[in-house]
């Protein structure tokens, strides 16, 4: 990738080690990563689930719908709560931590 | 000039979304392992007692006026977009001033190949409740898509892929890696989408395969080669609206049959003769039905087409990292000035992708009631016509003209899906090897802007000159397992590697160059001797098995149909052409067991890398890591990258 020239040598290790930085970074591994492990599991939990205890699946909850297109259904609506929780989360906490830290680094605060 | 632009796109998004009619959208996937295992599955079953059976007969001249439409306005853009491109930004990244909405529609489309629209339809129509998997897994992929690489990749990232693994990397490796990687990827899945383009366009409107393939390769080359970028994520965007509101009309007129209850279509489901008998005969294969056993209850139960647990889990996996590594996916998140859109983005195209699959179930299962799983099997063996089926005969239903324009429509959109799809494909493999190659490791990133653009245009060219020329040639061969693999080595090979130099200080140059060759290596070993590829010795005991039931029946019965006695003659021929051929690997039988290697090639692909980055690691490298995270995680410096 092109190098920016010409710019002041900025410290990134002492940036790495700003708190504010590593809140910022623990929260979002947290976040990030723990939701993702939590999908992939859901996910392989009910690929697995569908071969072998598809009896289950067989239920049935609503007139003819079963429980497994009640799980499809659910899978779907399952991404799109993902999706929505992690958007009103960025835009609440990280979004928030990540412009303080802008702000202080165009300040020049966080520059040798 | 850049307000112009915006007002220009403005208009666009306008134009486009009123063709949307609605704010909901599409989306799609790696399809053609879909259609291979009908294919497999249904291939060696007897003929189903059918109804009567239908043909998709578009009108041609309401078709063909709805394509010239499509392609005016498409070509339009092009000039457009043509205008605007004169920096490399521009073409590979549509100078970063695309909105998080505008590229969330331009990546659903990109997942939305022709095969997952009408494949995953035709599936469902045909195995009931496991067609609904792969549009389950297209929904999850995005998860991974969202919240691992979005925004670092806005954050670090230029043009291409190679850009983010060399940030702390040494340049001239790992871009050559990683561009081998992605032009294969691109190319594999570019094969799949071409072939089975020119083989609907032959079915859908009658021209012949070679015509199909090199006409979508030319509007290709016209849009990507002029337009870039900007071009390719607009065609993207249109295509996108028109195929959800296809969709959304499609989904109206079935719903209304029923009532718009979904409790009448699935009682309808469990009720309908024809799926019963469907499903005794031909799926299960039960000559004689079990007394209470409700067959019609089962298409709405899992089984009917994945019997191997592990090879579901295989794909599911696959896929759902796979995205994740798939270059014309990553490439679309250089298109937006900032993390902030770039995660909007995967939001909203994960919104229009979950609403579009929640109506293709229900499509699926609407078609199998309407159509019946045995017209759309005589009429395609892959389902893929259920969709258009179902418009013509619904269309119909309202008035003759309705069910041509409705089927002409949804001819017009397959076709733009697929030249969308295509195009986004070529522009990916054009920045591997014209920005990390060409410009970065032989130019030494000194060229100039018009030189760099000139190298993306020729670049392109060549790449869809190829494709064309491989598409065309592969009319007879089965593209299928491409796709599969292609998930598979962006899954075991680019997400390792993209992963783990994102998140990880030791990782190293050596280490994600031995990941994305151990990763391709092993998901292309293994995909060449699992049972993807043609074992003649199974063939030739498939066609004995069939020899000697029908000589035994020949012996009972005394005598044979006339069309027994030609399957007869044909089935010795195929055994002794068979009877001691090997695969293409030399082998009687698969080594492998399963069709989708990602259960193994996976863990290899992130152990590969754990392993090399621990026995090789670079000092430099992990001293430049704090700059990366912070850059990666803030998004600070990313103005330097899109240059406002």
């Amino acid at each position: 990738m092109d190098r920016p020239v010409g710019r002041k040598q900025t410290d990134w290790a002492q940036v790495a080690m700003n708190p504010r930085f590593v809140e910022l970074h623990r929260r979002k591994v947290k976040f990030l990563f723990g939701w993702w492990i939590a999908s992939t599991v859901i996910y392989v939990v009910f690929l697995v689930c569908a071969s072998l205890v598809s009896r289950l699946f067989a239920w049935r909850v609503m007139g003819d719908i079963n429980f497994g297109y009640l799980c499809v259904l659910s899978l779907f609506v399952y991404c799109w709560i993902v999706a929505g929780y992690y958007a009103s989360w960025a835009n609440r906490v990280s979004d928030k931590i990540t412009t303080e830290l802008v702000e202080g680094f165009k300040k020049g605060g966080i520059e040798k | 000039m850049k307000k112009r632009s915006v007002i220009l796109a403005l208009v666009l998004a306008l134009l486009t979304s009123s063709l949307a009619l609605m704010p909901t959208q599409v989306l799609a996937g790696p399809d053609s392992h879909v259609v291979q295992a009908l294919v497999a599955q249904t291939g060696t079953s007897s003929a189903p007692q059918q109804k009567a059976p239908v043909k998709v007969e578009a009108d041609k001249r309401i078709t063909i006026t709805m394509f010239c439409i499509f392609i005016a306005i498409t070509l339009g853009i092009v000039y457009w977009a043509a205008k605007r491109t004169t920096t490399s930004r521009d073409y590979y990244a549509a100078s970063g001033i695309i909105t998080g909405t505008q590229n969330g529609w331009a990546m659903a489309g990109d997942f939305m190949s022709a095969a997952s629209f009408l494949g995953v339809t035709g599936l469902i129509s045909l195995f009931g409740w496991d067609g609904m998997m792969y549009a389950i897994g297209t929904s999850f992929a995005y998860i991974t898509v969202l919240l691992i690489v979005a925004e670092p990749c806005r954050n670090i990232g230029k043009y291409t892929v190679g850009d983010i693994l060399s940030f702390r990397a040494s340049p001239v490796p790992v871009r050559a890696t990683m561009a081998f990687a992605a032009v294969l990827l691109s190319i594999m899945y570019l094969v799949v989408q071409m072939v089975g383009g020119g083989k609907l366009m032959e079915l859908l409107i009658g021209i012949p395969y070679s015509w199909a393939v090199t006409g979508v390769g030319v509007l290709m080359i016209i849009y990507v080669v002029f337009g870039g970028m900007i071009a390719t994520t607009w065609v993207q965007i249109i295509k996108a609206g028109l195929l959800m509101s296809g969709v959304i009309v499609l989904f109206a007129l079935m719903a209304a049959r029923f009532d718009f209850n979904p409790l009448r279509l699935f009682s309808a489901v469990v009720s309908s003769e024809q799926i019963q008998s469907w499903v005794q005969l031909i799926l299960l294969k039960e000559p004689v039905a079990k007394p209470g056993f409700e067959y019609g209850r089962r298409f709405l139960e899992p089984a009917l087409l994945q019997k191997n647990v592990w090879d579901q889990v295989s794909l599911g996996i696959a896929f759902l990292l796979g995205t994740a590594g798939m270059p014309h996916i990553l490439m679309r998140f250089f298109t937006v000035p900032d993390a902030r859109a770039a995660r909007k983005s995967v939001v909203v195209a994960m919104i229009i992708i979950g609403a579009f699959f929640v109506m293709v179930t229900m499509l699926g299962l609407g078609a199998a009631v309407i159509v019946t799983p045995q017209a759309i099997f005589a009429v395609d063996k892959g389902g893929n016509m259920a969709n258009l089926l179902m418009a013509q005969l619904l269309g119909a239903g309202i008035s003759p003209i309705v069910g041509d324009v409705l089927l002409a429509f949804l001819c017009a959109v397959a076709f733009a899906t697929i030249l969308a799809v295509v195009s986004g494909l070529v522009l990916a493999s054009a920045g591997a090897i014209a920005h990390d190659i060409w410009v970065s490791i032989i130019r030494g990133g000194k060229a100039q802007q018009r030189e760099q653009v000139m190298a993306a245009r020729i670049t392109s060219f060549v790449v869809a000159i190829v494709a064309i020329l491989i598409g065309v040639a592969s009319e007879t061969v089965n593209v299928a397992h491409l796709a599969t693999l292609a998930f598979a080595i962006a899954s075991s090979g680019v997400v390792p590697a993209v992963v783990f130099s994102l998140f990880w200080r030791r990782m190293s140059t050596t280490a994600i160059c031995a990941v994305l060759l151990i990763g391709t290596l092993v998901s292309l070993g293994l995909v060449l001797v699992s049972p993807n590829m043609t074992y003649p010795r199974i063939v030739a005991e498939g066609a004995k098995t069939q020899i000697s039931s029908l000589e035994k029946k020949q012996v009972d019965d005394q005598t044979l149909t006339e069309k027994e006695q030609v399957d007869l003659e044909k089935a010795k021929k195929t055994y002794e052409a068979n009877k001691n051929g090997k695969s293409i690997m030399g082998l009687d039988s698969p080594l492998f067991p399963l069709r989708n290697p990602g259960i193994v090639s996976i863990p290899i692909g992130f152990l590969a890398a754990l392993i090399f980055a621990l026995l090789f690691p670079n000092k430099r490298e992990e001293e430049r890591f704090d700059e990366m995270y912070v850059r990666q995680t803030t998004g600070i410096g990313v103005s330097e990258l899109v240059g406002s």
